[in-house]
């Protein structure tokens, strides 16, 4: 017992201790909170223009006027389909692997490709969560809002999308959940994340369980941290009618 | 009361399906300033939809709304400048759950007459007191009752100081005894000089307070007079019909 114990200190004390290791953990962290948020961010601003587009078509093409705006709304929905299906339809290690090969193959700054790459991934299935959102708001919101003169954008702005933030939020905070445990791929764009923190340890270290443990336990406090808050918010929200 | 025409609605059609349900077949109009015009009818008469094509949120298929004189079903027409001048009314309230009373009043003056906070406020306060609710400015809709929720929402077409006020069944979703409450501001308001269309199963408010009635059925209006000969000197038979059920 006491040479297991002997064994795991000196294992620990190799894989952390020793020249400050604990260090790659610790900026690998970092840069996985830090990807997640922005990408977070920026799927949310994708997410928002996309469910607006869609949602706008699918509630308004046969009541509208046939005309430019008509048209210019049907290429919008389109495109917006074609990004969906893209997106949904491929692997996110695939897609971060094109743009930091292809698209930016000039470019060495792995943070912000993956930022990039991960906020256009997620952006697909947080516009699908905030188009269920915005249609799940009682036409009669809408009504209320042009009958005042305000305009669609308007409308959508002061009106709806609140509304349907609200209804969404703890979709929301799951995707964030998913999205951090998906940037444990960025590794592959050498991206020093939580996952390749552990793995370059690994790789000095030739001990496998205790960084790999240690990456998984530290993902899995996060994930159980944010699962909580996310049901303390949903609690919150039920409790508040308004 | 003058004779000048508001709003003048001419050969209004409005087909829902591709033309297979004819909600409106040729609806011709007028609405004087300072008149309130009471619309009654079966369900499925078209009497909602012809209400609402009045501010255009129901997009005629055919005719034109000529709204102060100008064509607003006309394209190039910024129709967002005209709501603005006419109130509307909904059955189920439509308030804004997310936001307090107050904000539900003072959101269209501020946003869109661009009314600083302390004068948007300052009016929709004075506005609630008319309507016997200054003390619940700071509750959110969800707090109030129906009757609450419906003179909020009248206040709140009120607050952009419409020429107009569009009423669709303002009581038919309220327990029967917070239908006087709404009809009482709606009285106030009549008695204000305010022009007012309202569609309604009321017929003791159509018969106290309209200037005029109008009965449709099938899309179409069948009888047009004042309450006292609707009511009491009915010309048509469906009109007979539709008095025999409701009275």
């Amino acid at each position: 017992m006491s040479d297991w114990l002997e064994k795991f200190k000196s294992d620990f004390i190799l894989n952390f201790i020793t020249k400050d290791r604990w260090k790659y953990l610790w900026r690998g962290l970092g840069n996985t909170l830090e990807i997640t948020l922005i990408a977070l961010l920026l799927g949310i601003a994708i997410g928002v223009v996309i469910a607006v587009i869609r949602s706008t078509y699918d509630k308004n093409r046969d009541s509208m006027r046939r005309g430019l705006g008509y048209c210019l709304l049907r290429l919008g929905d389109f495109i917006c389909r074609v990004y969906l299906t893209i997106i949904r339809g491929t692997p996110v290690i695939v897609q971060l692997m094109i743009i930091y090969y292809v698209v930016f193959a000039s470019s060495n700054n792995g943070v912000a490709i993956a930022m990039l790459a991960f906020g256009i991934n997620s952006g697909a299935y947080v516009a699908e969560i905030i188009r269920g959102g915005i249609m799940s708001i009682d036409p009669g919101q809408f009504e209320a809002g042009r009958s005042l003169g305000f305009s669609y954008v308007q409308t959508m702005r002061h009106i709806i999308i609140p509304q349907a933030f609200k209804v969404v939020l703890p979709s929301l905070a799951n995707e964030f959940i998913v999205l951090l445990k998906e940037t444990a791929v960025a590794g592959y764009v050498s991206v020093m994340d939580l996952t390749k923190g552990g793995d370059i340890i690994r790789g000095v270290t030739y001990s496998s369980f205790m960084p790999l443990i240690a990456v998984a336990l530290i993902y899995l406090v996060m994930v159980m941290f944010f699962t909580w808050l996310v049901g303390k918010l949903e609690r919150r929200l039920r409790s508040g009618d308004h | 009361m003058t004779t000048e025409a508001l709003i003048r609605v001419s050969g209004l059609k409005k087909h829902f399906g591709g033309g297979k349900i004819k909600a409106l077949d040729g609806v011709d109009a007028e609405i004087r300033r300072g008149e309130v015009v009471v619309v009654i009818g079966p369900s499925g008469s078209g009497k909602s939809t012809f209400l609402r094509c009045l501010n255009l949120l129901e997009l005629p298929t055919e005719g034109t709304v000529a709204f102060e004189g100008v064509d607003i079903t006309d394209r190039s027409v910024n129709i967002n400048l005209f709501r603005r001048k006419i109130g509307m009314v909904f059955q189920h309230f439509n308030l804004f759950p997310h936001k307090t009373v107050l904000e539900n009043i003072t959101l269209a003056p501020r946003k869109l007459k661009r009314l600083g906070a302390a004068e948007a406020e300052g009016k929709a306060m004075e506005l609630l007191a008319k309507v016997g609710l200054p003390d619940r400015a700071s509750a959110y809709p969800s707090q109030l009752s129906g009757g609450q929720k419906q003179r909020v929402a009248i206040v709140r077409a009120l607050c952009m100081e419409p020429d107009v006020m569009l009423f669709d069944e303002p009581t038919s979703a309220l327990d029967p005894e917070m239908v006087g409450e709404v009809l009482d501001v709606m009285k106030d308001l009549a008695r204000s000089g305010m022009t007012m269309v309202v569609v309604t199963h009321e017929m003791r408010f159509a018969r106290e307070v309209g200037d005029r009635v109008i009965f449709m059925d099938c899309g179409r209006i069948i009888e047009e007079n004042t309450p006292s000969e609707i009511f009491d000197n009915p010309q048509s038979d469906r009109l007979r019909q539709f008095l025999a059920k409701v009275l």
